[in-house]
């Protein structure tokens, strides 16, 4: 048994694999494994033929549902980024992407709580 | 300087909603404090904003509609002028543009935004992924791990400073030290921009003549960053 620390764009999960490779439930990354392939709303991507049942290899998974991937396999930590599509797709639908993030004392907020009036996101660090 | 603009255009239906691209609510919250922000002072320690917009740097300005419309592509904005005369950034045409806006006196924009907006590339967010792997490992602290993907991450994206810059006091590294200004000038060396303001409000000669500016030496910059503890504009930005 294996645990593996796996992050979807910026969530946390644990991960308990069998083998050495770092295998995957497509659900964490919200695709439903079908007899069709992985599915998601109205859409299925055909799995290779031969691939067994259940959970994916990450590479694989990363590759067919077109998702950025880096591995670690020394230090069993993985990475899936959101594909630049859906990051260009969503920034050109001029909508802005909402988040909710905590403010200097812990207190969360959405960006879609100031809905109907205009925000100025002003993005800075301390570096 | 965002909270007198905060009071200013609030009036108007204006909200200010600064992020601070840190590793901890604690990096931000003293200038924050300081300042005695009434606005919304966020924190994005996995950069989430920096991923969902696109950033590549800061500071960094994003204007949203009431319709949650993004009406103006991102653009960097020092808004204050204390840094004026290292950064090459004066905030007049800027705070014009801003004030109008918010006035509904002119658009936010007068390009096309969608065209105009920059998007990333999946090399980009492969190292977005890097970083989340080094920084994950960082906080585990396992810091030689953690160093590898960080410098892997700058290398999938020269050109993101959220990254490459932003690391750095994670990698124990001074970011406003030798290591930052050999890395603008080597990227500067190959041609590119540190920074790039979009051309509607981009600063010019004028606007020093209409509005001078204070020279801001090295030297004070090095004598506050010690006084602070910090550099960037963290403390004038509030």
């Amino acid at each position: 048994m294996t645990t593996w620390t796996v992050i979807d764009e910026q969530r946390v999960h644990t991960v308990t694999t069998t083998g050495d490779t770092l295998v995957v439930d497509p659900a964490l990354l919200g695709w439903d494994r079908k007899p069709e392939g992985l599915c998601r709303d109205e859409v299925c991507i055909p799995v290779p033929a031969g691939t067994p049942a259940g959970g994916l290899d990450a590479a694989l998974l990363a590759r067919l549902v077109g998702r950025p991937l880096v591995i670690d396999g020394d230090e069993q930590v993985a990475a899936f980024a959101a594909p630049a599509a859906e990051r260009a797709a969503a920034l050109r639908s001029g909508m802005a992407p909402d988040f909710e993030l905590p403010d200097v004392h812990g207190v969360l907020h959405r960006l879609s709580d100031f809905r109907g009036k205009k925000v100025v996101l002003y993005a800075y660090a301390s570096w | 300087m965002w909270q007198a603009l905060h009071e200013e255009l609030a009036p108007l239906g204006l909200v200010v909603l600064t992020v601070a691209i840190d590793r901890s609510l604690d990096d931000p919250r003293p200038f924050v404090e300081a300042a005695g922000a009434t606005h919304p002072s966020l924190v994005d320690t996995e950069h989430r904003v920096a991923d969902l917009y696109n950033m590549v740097n800061v500071p960094t300005v994003v204007w949203i509609d009431e319709e949650g419309r993004i009406v103006r592509p991102q653009d960097v904005h020092y808004v204050s002028n204390e840094m004026s005369s290292i950064t090459r950034f004066h905030n007049r045409k800027p705070l014009v543009a801003l004030r109008s806006w918010a006035r509904g006196e002119s658009p936010a924009y007068p390009g096309d935004v969608a065209a105009d907006t920059k998007v990333p590339d999946d090399t980009h967010q492969e190292a977005r992924a890097a970083f989340a792997v080094a920084w994950w490992l960082s906080q585990q602290g396992r810091t030689e791990a953690a160093e590898r993907w960080f410098a892997r991450a700058g290398e999938l994206a020269p050109h993101d400073f959220t990254i490459r810059r932003g690391s750095m006091p994670i990698r124990g590294i001074d970011p406003a030290g030798p290591a930052f200004f050999q890395m603008v000038g080597d990227w500067a060396s190959k041609g590119n921009s540190y920074y790039l303001p979009l051309p509607d409000t981009a600063t010019s000669a004028d606007d020093y003549e209409v509005e001078p500016v204070e020279e801001m030496t090295m030297e004070r910059l090095r004598q506050r960053i010690e006084q602070d503890g910090k550099g960037g504009d963290a403390a004038t930005a509030q």
